[in-house]
């Protein structure tokens, strides 16, 4: 299956989380702070430090290293609100 | 609505074990889980997994044939403990499809497991830099690698797993740096057969893939521009200060550090459990003989009451098990956690976090990630009068954001000089929208059948 990341078509397994699908695609940062502009990815990756966040079919602030895919999700990184 | 006998929180070691001993004895039982899939980070496994990765496997793959006796609610964020008769579990569940729903049971069973307990030091915010339990995770649950060029640093013996786990999934492992040097005090755990023969196959395994295993060794800063390129390792001093003239760069792109594990108790506080000191001196909830909690009707298992490993979770998971269901446990199993209770505690004594951690700061390392607070903001605080981690947050932002101090919660209270406050009345973030829609249905169709 497939998820759109970014407009980007990013290919992700069965039981993937959106993070380790973006891990597996050589991403290792897809967020930056709102005061130092700091790039963030996975750091806990078990749902404890939320650097890791996306945005999920427009729903924002969610947990990547949670967020089982599903095909066709739609995730938008960068900034934080 | 379907209101259970017992509902046990986590599905790890502790909470399977729990959930299978009382429903053998006929209780009607909810395991509530936030992963999809049972296990908890020790058994993190992917969909399919033949168990070659994993210790212990076989004990896993019998508490999950036993889930066939419960309902596993799985995917099931708790966000708030509400103790009653019943006690109600208020539950997110779903990620981009987030919708509220709630448990209800007459007795509860905390098996809430522990996550990374991480050291602040200069660049480790960095990406490439994850915890050890991350790397892990990376592994374990989805056959990946966390990069190709790896250190691992922290202390304690989860290092090696983390450092073989990174091996075998294709990266070259420069090197385990522990901060501590291990002396007679990890006897106890020698001596202990299991335990022995797991390390005995670390060891090899380290052996095999050529990684250097060096002790009283830190990596005390992580370089790189917008992600890690190299780490600087120091030997340490018995304190853990760097020893002058002994700092070394190792290149690399990835980072795999813990320094032991901090329990999850946000639903114990808020079902009023009293807490004490556990095998390190942090926080745990309090427990009796019988795994019961200072509440009504709240027991607790496994790292919830002292970080001790995954076969110390399945014995106290057990005995919660029985008690919660009025049942008297097998002597056999008294016996069994007094002996890990044992190396427990042998474990904590062999690899405590030593004070020098702190001389690897500088003025402008972050110490709360989620607020950016660096290292000079917080002693700015403790000047102006900060006294504890509460004091610490008003006055300079550390713990106030996303992760709730999760992640810097050690090291401040560390810095600051009193204990880490496990007091998160909203222990997952929770839309208002969700909030204001009060009390909700289950979801669960077995569950909601009853209704």
């Amino acid at each position: 299956m497939n998820i759109t990341v970014d407009g980007r078509t990013v290919p992700a397994e069965e039981g993937q989380t959106i993070a380790a699908a973006l891990h597996a695609d050589g991403l290792r940062a897809w967020r930056t702070t709102r005061v130092g502009a700091r790039p963030r990815g996975l750091f806990c990756g078990i749902g404890v430090c939320f650097d890791c966040l996306v945005t999920i079919n427009g729903r924002a602030s969610i947990r990547a290293c949670l967020a089982p895919a599903r095909d066709g999700d739609v995730v938008t990184t960068g900034g934080e609100r | 609505m379907t209101v259970y006998d017992i509902a046990v929180i986590g599905a790890g070691p502790a909470g399977l074990a729990a959930a299978e001993t009382a429903a053998a004895r006929g209780a009607r039982v909810a395991v509530v889980d936030a992963a999809e899939h049972p296990g908890g980070q020790f058994y993190r496994h992917r969909p399919g997994d033949d168990g070659s990765r994993h210790h212990h496997w076989r004990a896993f793959t019998r508490l999950r044939d036993a889930l066939k006796n419960v309902d596993h609610l799985a995917g099931h964020r708790v966000w708030h403990a509400e103790p009653g008769e019943p006690h109600t579990l208020h539950c997110l569940v779903g990620h981009a499809d987030e919708r509220p729903t709630t448990v209800r049971a007459q007795h509860l069973i905390l098996a809430t497991g522990a996550h990374d307990r991480s050291l602040p030091f200069p660049g480790w915010d960095l990406p490439g830099v994850l915890t050890a339990g991350g790397a892990q995770a990376l592994w374990k649950g989805h056959g990946l690698t966390a990069g190709a060029r790896a250190v691992v640093a922290g202390t304690g013996p989860f290092l090696l797993p983390v450092a073989t786990g990174l091996a075998a999934s294709g990266a070259t492992v420069h090197g385990v740096f522990d901060a501590n040097r291990p002396d007679r005090r990890v006897l106890p755990l020698a001596t202990d057969p299991a335990r022995a023969i797991e390390a005995a196959g670390y060891a090899a395994a380290l052996l095999r893939h050529r990684i250097p295993y060096r002790t009283g060794h830190a990596v005390i800063a992580a370089h790189g521009d917008g992600r890690l390129e190299e780490v600087t390792v120091a030997r340490l001093d018995r304190d853990w200060r760097p020893l002058p003239g002994t700092g070394r760069t190792i290149t690399c792109d990835t980072l795999a550090t813990g320094y032991g594990f901090t329990p999850q108790l946000e639903l114990a506080v808020h079902l009023g459990c009293a807490l004490t000191e556990g095998f390190d001196g942090t926080p745990v909830a309090a427990v009796d003989a019988a795994q019961a909690t200072t509440a009504p009707r709240v027991w607790a298992a496994g790292e919830t009451c002292g970080v001790g490993g995954a076969t110390l979770a399945i014995v106290t998971g057990a005995l919660a098990g029985y008690a919660a269901t009025g049942a008297r446990p097998p002597a056999s199993l008294l016996r069994r956690r007094a002996r890990q209770r044992r190396l427990a505690a042998a474990l904590a004594a062999a690899w405590p976090v030593r004070d020098g951690w702190k001389s690897w700061l500088t003025d402008d390392t972050l110490i709360c990630r989620c607020e950016e607070v660096p290292h000079s903001r917080v002693e700015q605080a403790i000047a102006a009068g900060a006294r504890d981690t509460r004091g610490l947050k008003l006055l300079s932002r550390t713990g106030m954001g996303r992760c709730q101090g999760r992640v810097c919660g050690y090291a401040a209270a560390c810095l600051v000089g009193a204990p880490e406050r496990p007091d998160r009345p909203i222990a997952q973030p929770v839309r208002l929208g969700d909030l204001a829609a009060g009390d909700t249905a289950p979801i669960h169709p077995r569950a909601g059948a009853d209704t």
